[in-house]
């Protein structure tokens, strides 16, 4: 099992999110994040796709999403061409004991802490997925209380983009 | 111009004769621009919308052309699911029209007021739902042109009421182009060359995108010229006609002995507009392990779906063949066609069952002498599909319309009055006593349509097919299987104002279909054949060739 990343255009009307969740459904393909936003063109949303598989379960993806009529572009995106960030926003307990080692260890991870209370500490980070990960990792020691991840989003690096056709 | 108005000269703009439909509150102001085009478009109203939606299929298989729909929303929309989804699996381009609800209703659980594009979703090329008038006739365009270029399929727009009443100007536009076919490059078609050249038993395996793209022409040529045999899926049974010695007839799970006999000697299988589907494929671990696979179809998903193919070519099977037929040279095999001799001569010797009773092979020949080449074949789902699948002479491209991908009972009778208009043939219907009983309702259309339907019911008294798999892997359990109903076939023919006869024997058969022949509207046959007749060969699901069972 190898970890894909598939970014693409599709067109900005409501449904298109359905539809193409529902493809995925429908054809049994897992999913690991989808993150859809508006681009620099209102008429295109952009989607970042991550999903676990083998390259046939990435081929057929691309295929279908090909065949769909709301998706101009699809293409997978390979990690050593692209940028990948994820963010995610975590609630810590945190007592007086706790409070200062969690915030260097937000600090050692380069993230922000952007609301306080006395017993709890939310604490945004925006990175690579792994690193979010040790990072979520190193809290349970402490107490999530809750968090909340956004998936992954992807930009080619250089002048290479996802263009519409 | 109203939304509705434009709805409806949209169609006709789009080259759009004949639409199939029921009306309803939500569409009445569309019933309404039919109402004053009734000198330009006809409309022909079914008995159920599920029968609209299979006769808008069955005359777009038989003509090529896009076949429509208009249903009202709720019940009316919801009733075309099941014709959507056959004409999806199918590839058959087919635009659906449902009213709904206005605007400001939607999402209030409103009268009659269902999300058909969210149901349909799954089982249709693209759908809309069109909330702006201006974007209306467009989209109807762009329908039309989705549901016909590359690989075909069905397409739904729904209009909400306050949209059908919207007054705006209209203006027709020329019909768009559609996209081109993808370009094929000269690498692929030397690898093909080379494979073909370097193959000493190329088997030509032709599926539904042949009959879609009309290549039969091509691929009769590429069967000269390579010396190769032509097996068939179901959707491509008429794609070349039987007539032609290299044609062998179906494969798979109940194809013809030869046929998959001769596929398993084979080194090189050229797929031409196929899906490898597990009802033609059997076990696809074990499919074909020893021979190379050359796949050429127009969706690029089918290509190492089902069957991982040595060299996938996208693109028009049509043009696609022509180019590669330019290219070959004429070779003979003579040594392959021997071994294609032996098989079809060890074949002749698997004895056909014979009985005084009407079997169900001595129904098709009976009707398949007295069609013509041009006949429309619809059938419904069940044992008598697959007999007709077997053993009718199929001579035109687009004569057999029958439910490949989804196996719907129900389908044909619909689909026969769709396929009649579109030709303007008498026209056959092959169905079974459980499949008639699905839809049979729509006798009342064929009747007010006055179309020469000749049906030809095999009554068994049992739902066949099911009763066979219970014969055969679960101890003869014949669980519902049975039908015990008392109808009265010709009277209930009689009553729906159609003619009823009745045929015990092959005499009596003979006599009925010599009258139905000579009839103006419909009739049915009532054939009386033995429940316990069983399709054979047949290569149980997920096996192989070795699991062939022959009687
Ligand atoms: C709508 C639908 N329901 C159920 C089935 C499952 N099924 C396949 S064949 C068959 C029996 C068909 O009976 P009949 O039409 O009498 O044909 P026969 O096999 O007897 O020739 C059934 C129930 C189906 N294909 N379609
Ligand atoms: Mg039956």
């Amino acid at each position: 099992m190898k970890k894909f990343i598939i970014g693409m255009l599709v067109s900005n009307q409501s449904g298109v999110l359905t539809r193409i969740s529902g493809m995925f459904g429908r054809r049994g393909f897992n999913i690991d994040s989808l993150v859809v936003g508006v681009t620099e063109h209102p008429e295109f949303s952009r989607m970042t796709i991550t999903m676990t598989g083998e390259d046939y379960d990435r081929d057929q993806i691309i295929k279908q999403l090909e065949k769909l009529h709301d998706v101009y572009e699809v293409r997978e995106m390979l990690a050593d061409e692209i940028v990948s960030r994820e963010l995610v926003l975590i609630k810590v307990a945190a007592d007086r004991k706790t409070r200062q080692e969690i915030m260097t260890a937000a600090n050692v991870f380069r993230s922000k802490i952007v609301d306080f209370s006395t017993d709890s500490l939310l604490i945004e980070m925006t990175g690579e997925s792994s690193k979010l990960e040790a990072f979520i990792e190193l809290m349970k020691d402490y107490g999530i209380i809750e968090l909340c991840r956004t998936g992954v989003v992807s930009l080619d690096r250089g002048a290479t983009c996802l263009k519409n056709k | 111009m109203t939304g509705a108005d434009i709805i409806i000269e949209t169609l006709i703009e789009q080259g759009t004769e004949v639409v199939f439909g029921y009306p309803g509150g939500q569409a009445i102001n569309i019933y309404d621009a039919i109402y004053k085009r009734a000198d330009r478009i006809k409309h022909v109203l079914t008995a159920h919308e599920q029968g609209a939606a299979h006769a808008a299929d069955g005359y777009a298989r038989a003509s090529g052309k896009v076949g429509v729909v208009i249903a009202t929303s709720g019940p009316g929309a919801t009733n075309l699911v099941t014709g959507i989804a056959n004409a999806y699996l199918d590839s058959i381009p087919v635009v659906a029209i449902t009213g709904n609800v206005p605007c400001s209703l939607i999402g209030r659980d409103s009268f009659q007021e269902v999300d058909i594009v969210g149901i349909t979703m799954p089982i249709v090329k693209h759908n809309y739902c069109v909330k702006d008038v201006t974007k209306l006739a467009d989209t109807i365009r762009e329908a039309f042109k989705i549901a016909k270029e590359g690989r075909p399929g069905p397409v739904l727009i729904d209009v909400p009421k306050d949209v059908q009443i919207a007054d705006i100007p209209f203006e027709n536009k020329p019909i768009l182009p559609e996209k081109p076919d993808p370009i094929v490059s000269e690498t692929d078609l030397n690898a093909a060359i080379e494979m073909i050249n370097a193959s000493k038993r190329p088997y030509i395996y032709c599926g539904g995108g042949v009959v879609s793209k009309d290549a039969g022409k091509e691929v009769e040529e590429l069967a000269e010229l390579i010396d190769a045999p032509v097996g068939f899926s179901m959707m491509g049974l008429a794609a070349i006609p039987h007539s032609n010695p290299r044609a062998l007839g179906m494969i798979g799970m109940h194809g013809k002995y030869s046929a998959i006999k001769i596929k398993s000697k084979s080194d090189l299988i050229i797929a031409l507009g196929v899906r490898f589907s597990d009802r033609a494929t059997g076990n696809k671990n074990a499919y074909m392990p020893n021979a190379k696979i050359l796949h050429i179809d127009i969706d690029p998903a089918e290509l190492d779906k089902n069957i991982n193919s040595t060299l996938g070519i996208v693109g028009n099977v049509k043009s696609v063949i022509a180019a590669i037929n330019k290219r070959l040279e004429k070779t003979e095999r003579p040594y392959w066609q021997n071994e294609i001799e032996n098989i079809k001569a060890l074949e002749r010797t698997i004895p056909e069952h014979k009985s005084d009773m009407l079997t169900p092979y001595k129904v098709v020949d009976t009707v398949a002498a007295a069609a013509k080449p041009t006949t429309p074949i619809a059938t419904d789902v069940g044992q008598h599909q697959m007999w007709v699948a077997q053993r009718y002479p199929f001579e035109g491209a687009r004569t057999l319309i029958s439910s490949g991908g989804l196996g719907t009972m129900g389908f044909g009778l619909g689909a026969a009055i769709g396929a009649c208009m579109a030709t303007n043939e008498r026209t056959v219907l092959f169905t079974g006593d459980g499949s008639f009983g699905m839809n049979l309702n729509e006798l009342a259309t064929a009747v007010s349509q006055k179309l020469p339907i000749v049906i030809v019911l095999m009554n068994n008294g049992v739902l066949g097919m099911v009763r066979q798999w219970q014969t055969m892997f679960f101890n003869k359990h014949y669980s519902q299987t049975t039908l015990e109903r008392k109808t009265d076939f010709v009277k209930l023919a009689e009553a729906f104002g159609a003619k009823g006869m009745r045929a015990n024997t092959p005499s009596e058969l003979e006599e009925c279909v010599k009258k139905a022949f000579a009839s103006d509207g419909p009739v049915v046959i009532d054939c009386y054949i033995d429940k316990d007749e069983r399709v054979l060969p047949m290569i149980p699901p997920g096996g192989t060739m070795d699991d062939l069972v022959v009687e």
